[in-house]
């Protein structure tokens, strides 16, 4: 626990804007997303809202880079020092997580506004775009920040905008499936409040640093046994860990694909980082692990998300459907690499966090192709479409081949990783139930490639291949699943260093 | 040849067959149908010369080798050719020009649609056996074990019938899920205990000491072993043996180079080269390590032959006479001795000309004459004298009877049995002969000796010659390869622990 942790506080030197990044990763996002209704022409506000999203990209990777060696970043709002004022924190892991939000949103939003522009009057794009800028401050804030009542606040910022993107979808059950998500997302954070309402009120700070440190002396405390329990459910119904799924099939598979793909391939992920950042960082590994056993409860649910959800996925109808019930079993694998609690295990489920996003993006992607092109993504309309969109579709084989985990994918690393993890835990039955899980996801994705390579069409009209514009983003990301298959010394690398440096916990990396 | 010479000759026999494909498909579309079956041929020579470049600095020591970017820190892909893929190598795109020449004569004769998918998936099936055979660590070796099954399935389904989609299925179902559940969880249980997967070894004379050995004992290591075995499904070790039959729907020529050659042939050499690289004779040898893997490979032999005594069905027979003979490639790798791997890696060869010849033959049936069934047979052999004498004398070699390829490796196989005091095994090798006659001789009886049915005249009717000259050249490869044996004797002896020269 002696790493020399390197911790800069850019309030305490003069300041350069190389040190106002943090504080940009948020604001630029947030400020563009009212400058939307400035300029209005639908044209004008694309362009702006893909820049501003390629410029949120360039901050997090520079991010990423000055925090890779272990330094921690601490930018303070107003040079308030903690306790007194709220300040973003960014170390290894919530920067990995910057990149992927901010990777994925430069990506998808290059692609326009998909099959949303149908449903949304001419003329008034402008507010898609606001939208869609107000959901990235959301998840680039939760990520960033230092502060728990933050987190809470931007988690809102990015529920409220999410809801109003999936309620976009074309059919009326759009509207529906973004109610239902409204009612589990506010109960989810509701519950989040509060827990961090609780920890508040026996630690009376708010910081997440001297909240891990004060927490450790009230640890055995009911209130913060009461705090956790809240903390985790309101979180994992976020992250739709199983049971608390519900939500999340229907309202990925009604909103528009272009907003699903960047809703699937984020907000679950920044869930995902909640619950480490809470767990690992502010709980600290001992009072989660050996004194609760939260890890217990985690595994079997993991694996039962695992397998529910492959199945469930196996037997829809719906190609965003299938997509959408795969998310469940694949969050079920991150949630087994925490609760293999060990730090194989949770860079485990980073390297598939990271791997994730890309794989289930670039397969939403081509659902947002097929929609644009079909008006559905029923898959009797994908019948013989390998003949008629074969680009989309081979991006669909490439990123459908990583979701299964065939080597050369980005699948293959993380469930290597994964295996790996369980196997050095002995934990060989897990070992096993992974593999069972990935054969159904060879059923669920096999079944379509069947449908789309193997079968005749069942209409006659022409139908062309997806436009450019829609069709580099989803290669980009398709492709990425192959890079990052091949070269994955990028993120397996990232990812094992911010493990280590989570389990030593908020408290133990001190400042 | 250089060392960058041999790897740029291992790489281009696997590339060689891609660009085939790519060009079958080009000349498919825009070309016509014989620019598209020359050039097949045209890269199956090319790929088989390349391959054949390679025998001479094999056999004189080299290691061919090739590493491709690391997958994972530490997990690189790569490939290195040693002399038991060389073997499988030489075997695979050897054969494939035969069969290409065949599947011409046969798609034409039987005017088969998509023919040029047909040519394009096989080549495909070609390079990903080329890459299984040269694949230089496990991970490389799952690659291209998964290529194959993905590459072969359009090849299975062909017909398009229900009944062929459905055996599709089954034939996808149980290779991957046996591939993923079993033998990908060995390979990871593998990384866990070694931190090198790659094949070494085997070059001044030693066999290769195994990655496992002194790393896991116990009922531990013969679980790993079993995982191994039956992860490579391909083997179709009993009970995952179902998908053998049902790829008997393809056409014949998918039948004959994949499914008794290429196929199958990945899988017995993927669990040889287990057995010898990753376990180790000298391990598998120790307190009965094997002993499992050898009684459940002895009951696949004889169980699949007893089974094919009773079908009526020509292809389904060979289908169960080849599981049957893949289980003595598993049970000489299981039996852990020299002399007995030295059977299964020449098994490799041998049954492969016998089998294809075999196939070959029962596709040439149905061309000429629409007959599927045993039963129908009588007296053909007088209309198809060469066919028939084409599959008089594999049978033989299947049996092992000299002078033909089968009875070397069926002699090192018994004898392997024996050092290793199983005598129990000799004997299933023996009874398993016995059984071969049994369900071979009949077929070659019913078309010489019975009459043709009434109203049938007896005037010849061979096979289009474009089908009947692979076979012919088949069966007297099984001639050949019984006076050359010592060659591939003294190929393989390196990796088997025996000295060169000491076979003949």
């Amino acid at each position: 626990m002696t790493d020399a942790v390197t911790v800069h506080h850019a309030a305490t030197e003069a300041l350069s804007f190389r040190d106002h990044l943090p504080a940009l990763q948020v604001l630029l996002p947030l400020m563009g997303a009212p400058l939307c209704f400035l300029l209005r022409k639908a044209a004008l506000v694309s362009f702006f809202t893909v820049a501003i999203s390629f410029a949120c990209l360039a901050i997090s990777l520079t991010l990423l880079g000055q925090t890779m060696g272990g330094e921690i970043l601490i930018y303070e709002f107003g040079s308030w020092p903690r306790p007194f004022g709220i300040e973003y924190r960014v170390d290894i892991t919530n920067s990995f997580v910057l990149v992927v939000i901010s990777l994925v949103a430069a990506v998808v939003f290059a692609a326009g506004p998909g099959q949303a522009r149908r449903s949304i009057p001419v003329g008034r794009e402008y507010l898609f775009y606001s939208a869609a800028l107000l959901c990235l401050t959301g998840l680039l804030g939760v990520t960033i920040t230092g502060d728990v009542f933050n987190v809470f606040v931007f988690m809102e910022i990015s529920s409220l905008s999410s809801y109003i993107l999936i309620a976009l979808g074309r059919e009326r059950r759009a509207l529906m499936a973004a109610f239902t998500y409204l009612i589990m997302g506010t109960i989810g954070a509701t519950f989040l409040l509060i827990g961090i309402g609780l920890m508040y009120q026996m630690t009376g700070t708010l910081n997440m640093v001297d909240m891990a440190v004060r927490l450790q002396a009230v640890s055995d405390t009911r209130t913060i046994l009461v705090a956790v329990a809240f903390v985790i459910v309101g979180i994992s119904t976020k992250l739709a860990v199983f049971p608390l799924h519900q939500w999340l099939p229907n309202a990925y598979s009604e909103a528009p694909p272009i907003v699903s793909a960047f809703l699937a391939a984020t907000a679950t992920k920044v869930a995902y980082y909640l619950l480490l950042r809470f767990t690992l960082g502010l709980f600290g590994a001992a009072l989660i692990f050996d004194q609760i056993g939260i890890d217990i409860l985690l595994m079997p649910l993991s694996v039962l998300a695992m397998f529910v959800g492959s199945i469930a996925a196996i037997y829809q109808t719906d190609f965003k459907r299938i997509l959408a019930y795969s998310s469940i079993a694949q969050i079920g694998y991150m949630t087994l690499g925490l609760s293999l609690a060990t730090e194989a295990g949770v860079a485990a489920g980073l390297i598939h966090l990271f791997n994730h996003a890309l794989m289930k993006g670039g397969l939403f992607m081509v659902a947002a192709c097929v929609m644009w092109r079909m008006g559905s993504t029923h898959i009797d309309v994908m019948r013989g479409l390998g003949q008629r969109m074969p680009i989309t579709m081979a991006a669909f084989v490439a990123a459908g081949l990583a979701l299964v985990g065939v080597p050369g994918t980005a699948g293959f690393v993380s469930k290597w990783a994964l295996v790996t993890a369980a196997l050095e835990n002995e934990a060989f039955f897990i070992a096993f139930l992974i593999m069972a899980s990935s054969v159904l996801a060879v059923v669920y994705i096999w079944r379509l490639v069947e449908i789309v390579y193997f079968s005749e069409p069942e209409t006659d009209f022409e139908v062309k291949e997806a436009p450019l514009r829609m069709l580099i983003p989803t290669w980009t990301l398709a492709g990425m699943t192959i890079w990052f298959g091949l070269f994955s010394g990028f993120s397996v690398e990232v990812a094992e260093a911010a493990a280590k440096q989570l389990f030593v916990g908020l408290a133990g990396a001190g400042a | 040849m250089t060392p960058d010479a041999q790897a740029t000759a291992l790489v281009s026999a696997i590339l060689l067959p891609l660009l085939g494909a790519f060009g079958v498909q080009i000349l498919g579309r825009f070309g016509n149908d014989n620019a598209r079956d020359a050039w097949t041929i045209l890269i199956g020579l090319a790929t088989f010369s390349r391959v054949a470049s390679l025998i001479e600095p094999v056999m004189a020591g080299a290691r061919p080798a090739l590493a491709l970017p690391e997958l994972m820190p530490g997990l690189g892909l790569g490939f290195e050719v040693e002399p038991l893929g060389l073997l499988f190598a030489l075997v695979a795109s050897g054969l494939w020009i035969l069969t290409s020449l065949y599947g011409f004569g046969y798609m034409r004769g039987h005017y088969e649609k998509n023919q040029t998918r047909f040519f394009t998936c096989f080549a495909l099936a070609i390079s990903a056996a080329l890459g299984i055979a040269f694949a230089g660590d496990l991970v490389t070796l799952f690659l291209f074990y998964e290529i194959l099954t993905f590459s072969t399935f359009p090849l299975v389904t062909h017909a398009g019938t229900e009944a062929a989609v459905k055996a599709g299925r089954l034939y996808l179902g149980i290779l991957v899920s046996t591939s993923v559940l079993f033998l990908l969880l060995a390979i990871l249980w593998t990384s866990t205990l070694s931190d090198d997967l790659g094949f070494h070894g085997g070059i001044n004379g030693a066999a290769p000491a195994g990655l496992l050995d002194g790393k896991i004992e116990g009922h531990a290591a013969a679980l790993l072993l079993m995982l191994f075995a039956y992860g490579v499904g391909k083997a179709a070790l009993m009970p995952f043996h179902r998908w053998l039959p049902a790829a008997m729907v393809a056409p014949t020529p998918v039948s004959a180079l994949l499914h008794a050659v290429a196929v199958v042939k990945a899988g017995v050499f993927t669990v040889l080269k287990i057995a010898i690289y990753v376990f180790g004779i000298d391990m598998l040898a120790k307190d009965g390590l094997s002993d499992i893997l050898m009684w459940v490979a002895a009951i696949t032999i004889f169980a699949a032959s007893i089974r094919a005594l009773s079908l009526d069905n020509l292809k389904a027979r060979l289908a169960y006479s080849t599981i049957s003979q893949l289980s003595y490639i598993v049970l000489g790798a299981a039996l852990a001795t020299s002399a007995a791997a030295m059977g299964a890696g020449m098994h490799i060869l041998m049954h492969a000309l016998g089998k294809i010849t075999l196939f070959f033959v029962a596709g040439a049936i149905y061309v000429v004459s629409h007959k599927t069934a045993v039963s129908e047979l009588n007296g053909l052999g007088r209309k198809m004298p060469f066919t028939f004498g084409a599959f008089c004398i594999a049978s033989f070699s299947i049996i092992g009877l000299p002078p033909l390829g089968g009875a070397w490796s069926k002699w090192f196989l018994v004898t392997g049995a024996v050092d290793a005091g199983e005598l129990g095994m000799a004997a299933i090798f023996m009874l398993s002969s016995l059984l071969s006659i049994g369900y071979l001789m009949p077929i070659v009886v019913r078309a010489f000796f019975r009459p043709l049915p009434d109203g049938v005249d007896d005037s010849r009717e061979e096979a289009p010659l474009l089908m009947l000259l692979p076979i012919c050249t088949t069966a007297l490869l099984c001639f050949v390869t019984f006076v050359y044996a010592g060659s591939v004797y003294d190929l393989l002896a390196p990796v088997m622990g025996l000295a060169v020269g000491s076979g003949s």
